[in-house]
């Protein structure tokens, strides 16, 4: 075999990692290099360095270790079958890239993962000797996500959760059964044992100790986890019923939803098509609704047909059609929690309606001016001379809303 | 026009530089207590000018002035933009918050809006700075440096400065900027004047690199150049080294994907087969029927597939019972709750622990006894990072009482202690009123006495400190009996 240049090695070994979704440096633990007099810092909100025509932000050097891949899943570049260049970084090779590309400021740091060779302790070893130069030798503050392997030693696990800011494994299909027919080595109990695993240990370490009362650090950045989304036939109320599951049993800070993408050399088992991007941004919203809005799972699609989210429409404006009961809203003395489910509305709007209505009165046009789009809000809610009158039971309301809001958009 | 308002105006402030917040305030405090309104006052940068303050009033000293700490923190930001009227804009602020102390709290406000559209804007550049700043590497060893030149719409190089020494501070770093510079030697931060391109590096090798990683990293399925522009706007595009690539990635897009998904799946690699046979070997063809298990570990294994009802659909795991396998006495509770999902053990949570201090106290010692229960999945319902706890339905104790059965059968206890009315309804096959029957010790028709108690989750669930006392005292009573008749 001829010898590749790191150029070569990095080429082969991005493409390999690029169908990750996460890029994700945020929500770790507050730091910097002026005491090491090191390199790096993480400071609450991630920073993106660039972002490629996909519209995708650049913010990790994302690399697998090597694309070399025992296990044969059909909608994965790597997989054993597929005819796909091969490569394999070195240790040092990663530790110097990612150095190189910081003191750059191209990056805010390194997401590793990698195809599993030999045994899953001998690729999660090399994983985590990487990130371990990397805090210990190089004094590198940067961020560290590091791509776990379900079946790695627990002593390994305890040892990445010390280096890396993020831990993730990924349950790569929103079923059991999904897993079973296209990733057929992998093991979906042992996925969610690890991720439970995971969960305790951040618990545990999360727990000041009692002797110097400071907390070990444990992937500050918490876990997180990736679904294809399109691969196989599950529905979106699947999905996300997936989604809150794994939300509620391993305290996730992320769920990852990947549009299944074609890939060069793929598998005959798969869609030949263009990844669903609609869907998963519809998908994407609904999580947020879960998250922050105050959406039980069963209520976001309760009442539509197909268990699918509206491609056309936003998944909040969608409910809101169907629960035209719960509306109008007044603006100006609702609670929070209503007010969350107007469609327009996002958390800090809201916030500042709050803040704003205990000073004066909040008018239709005050709304306007803090909200990006006044269609899509005025027939849910009443304002200071303002209410909706029959327009929040009108039949066509919802093509009333989609017209004004693409006039708006031409503007 | 700016001439014919200085003119107009009565008192011209001339402040040091672009960012001189001192003078702004300064001269500020002077105005504002001395009542000079807004439309009296005109603002002018003049860097080599007279003193700023000269022809202005001096500060009333008994005059109070209080603004909120909040405003002074925003004023600091709102200097750093470009716009000429930004020190007039927060004179007046400063002028009408005097009348209207809750000002800022006020969203729809005009002055309060410009407020926030300016904050927004400079947060923006600074960063924008942050992420598209690309330092160029020159000499080595001892000479290494790092210098990168960037062209922000406002100024902010001095305030974005320390978030570099933070990040690079084992560094040696310049940044040049149209208007300001920034330098960093390992120790001490220094802002100089502005600089131009020709003043920084033209190259660096490692950009070779990136545009490497740039290139591969992008996937050609997914072209959404709307949303890249959104986020990278043109304008940075020329002080990017990656980002020359991007018209010839978006003009091939189209075609390598179509190319992805137009290409025939090719035949398996050829050391596919080799990797199979040695990580994934066929396995032996198993036995048709399963041989029974014949001790509570091969029991526990056969249980960890259960696909009896579908509550393991949404566990981590079967939850299977602990304890020596000649116990004298099994208990049996409901289902494991999120712990006990989490660890594989049962009772360990808080209702777990409330049962092991009332058998400590009892003097039955947990590690002689058989814990179980009736059913074996964790059964709830998921709210934001919380698991509800939902009750098992009829079918789902009937299909787990499989275990339970067999459980029963390997042990052959002398008695079963049902926590709740769920193991009661397994163990009896029926519903019973626990309340009105705990404390009762029940024969079964195979013999099995079967002694009714509550749930120890049942006394986590009371408020009142003083009923809560009472019913552990119950427990634990009902406990001591059970000591007796494990005895009998």
């Amino acid at each position: 075999m001829t010898v590749l240049s790191v150029r070569e090695k990095l080429a082969i070994l991005s493409d390999a990692a690029k169908y990750d979704a996460s890029c994700a440096s945020s929500g770790s633990a507050k730091r910097d290099s002026l005491r090491s007099g090191g390199i790096g810092s993480t400071e609450g909100s991630g920073i993106c360095h660039s972002y490629a025509p996909d519209g995708r932000c650049i913010s990790l050097l994302k690399i697998l270790l090597t694309n070399f891949c025992i296990y044969d899943c059909s909608y994965c570049i790597n997989r054993s079958s597929s005819n796909v260049r091969r490569a394999r970084f070195s240790v040092e090779e990663v530790v110097k890239l990612t150095m190189d590309f910081y003191r750059r400021n191209y990056i805010e740091g390194l997401f590793l993962s990698s195809g599993v060779i030999r045994s899953p302790d001998d690729t999660m070893g090399e994983m985590v000797e990487v990130a371990r130069r990397l805090r210990i030798e190089e004094k590198f503050g940067g961020y560290i996500h590091l791509k776990t392997i379900p079946e790695a030693s627990a002593e390994l696990i305890e040892k990445a959760g010390l280096y890396a800011d993020r831990l993730s494994i990924n349950v790569e299909l929103p079923t059991d059964e999904g897993v079973k027919k296209l990733a057929p080595e992998k093991k979906p109990e042992t996925i969610r044992l690890s991720m439970a695993k995971l969960r305790c240990k951040i618990e545990e370490k999360g727990e000041p100790t009692l002797q110097s009362r400071k907390r070990e650090r444990f992937a500050p950045g918490g876990q997180s986890t990736q679904m294809i989304v399109g691969a196989d036939r599950t529905s979106d109320d699947g999905i996300l019923r997936a989604s809150a599951r794994l939300y509620g049993s391993y305290h996730l800070r992320r769920v990852y939803y990947s549009a299944f993408s074609p890939i060069p050399d793929s598998s005959s088992a798969l869609p030949l098509q263009k990844p669903p991007l609609m869907r998963e941004h519809r998908l994407y919203q609904a999580d947020w609704l879960m998250r922050f809005y105050g959406f039980s799972q069963p209520e976001i699609l309760a009442g539509s047909n197909d268990g699918m989210l509206d491609l056309a429409i936003d998944p909040k404006l969608a409910w809101a059609l169907r629960n035209r009961g719960r509306f109008p809203v007044d603006v100006n003395r609702a609670e929070r929690e209503a007010l969350l489910r107007v469609p327009g509305l996002g958390t800090k709007v809201i916030d500042r309606i709050i803040e704003t209505r205990r000073h004066r009165r909040l008018r239709l046009e005050d709304v306007g001016r803090l909200c990006h789009s006044v269609a899509k809000v005025r027939p849910f809610i009443i304002a200071e001379g303002w209410s909706p009158g029959a327009l929040t039971d009108k039949a066509g309301l919802r093509q009333v809303i989609t017209r004004s809001c693409e006039q708006l958009s031409l503007f | 026009m700016a001439r014919a308002q200085l003119n107009l105006a009565i008192h011209v402030v001339r402040l040091e530089s672009q960012t001189d917040f001192a003078g702004w305030r300064d001269a500020a405090r002077r105005l504002a207590t001395n009542d000079i309104p807004p439309e009296d006052v005109a603002w002018q940068v003049e860097p080599d000018g007279d003193d700023g303050a000269s022809d202005l009033p001096a500060a009333q000293a008994d005059a109070r002035l209080v603004v909120p700490r909040d405003f002074i923190e925003r004023a600091e930001t709102v200097i750093c933009h470009c716009d000429p009227e930004r020190f007039s804009l927060l004179y007046r602020l400063l002028w009408r918050l005097r009348s209207e102390p809750k000002l800022l709290s006020i969203a729809t406000d005009p002055d309060i809006r410009r407020l926030e559209a300016i904050e927004k804007a400079v947060h923006r550049d600074i960063h924008k700075m942050r992420a598209f700043v690309r330092f160029r590497k020159i000499g080595e060893g001892a000479d290494e440096r790092y210098v990168a030149w960037f062209e922000p719409d406002h100024f902010i190089v001095e305030r974005n400065a320390d978030f570099f020494v933070r990040r690079f501070t084992g560094m040696r770093w310049t940044i040049l900027t149209p208007l300001a510079s920034a330098d960093w030697d390992g120790e001490r931060l220094a802002i100089g004047p502005g600089a131009a391109r020709r003043d920084a590096p033209a190259q660096d090798d490692a950009e070779a690199l990136w545009r490497t990683y740039f290139e591969n990293i992008f996937n050609p399925a997914r072209l959404k150049v709307k949303a890249m522009q959104k986020e990278m706007p043109k304008k940075y595009w020329r002080n990017l080294p990656e980002a020359s690539l991007i018209p010839d990635l978006i003009a091939g897009a189209d075609g390598a994907a179509s190319a992805m998904i137009d290409r025939m799946p090719t035949s398996p690699a050829p050391h596919h087969a080799k990797v199979k046979a040695k990580h994934w070997p066929t396995p032996e063809p198993a036995d048709v029927v399963a041989p029974e298990a014949e001790d509570i570990p091969e029991l526990r294994e056969e249980a960890k597939g259960c696909r009896r009802c579908p509550l393991w659909r949404d566990a981590t795991q079967t939850v299977f019972g602990e304890g020596p396998d000649n116990a004298f006495v099994i208990f049996v509770g409901e289902q494991p709750g999120d712990q006990e999902d989490l660890a594989g053990k049962p009772f360990i949570g808080p209702a777990g622990k409330v049962f092991d201090s009332i058998l400590d106290d009892a003097e039955i010692d947990r590690r002689k006894v058989y814990v179980t229960n009736a059913v074996k999945h964790f059964k709830f319902e998921p709210r934001g990072k919380r698991r509800i706890h939902s009750k098992p339905n009829a079918g789902e104790i009937q299909a787990c009482r499989w275990w339970l059965d067999k459980e029963l059968d390997l042990i052959k206890p002398n008695l079963v202690v049902a926590l709740g009315a769920t193991a009661a309804q397994s163990l009896l096959g029926k519903a019973v009123p626990i309340t009105k029957m705990r404390g009762d010790v029940v024969e079964r028709e195979d013999g099995l006495r079967v002694f009714l108690t509550i749930h120890p989750s049942f006394i986590l669930r009371i408020r009142d400190q003083e009923d809560k006392e009472a019913e552990k005292e119950r427990f634990l009573r009902d406990m001591r009996k059970v000591r007796e008749l494990m005895g009998s």
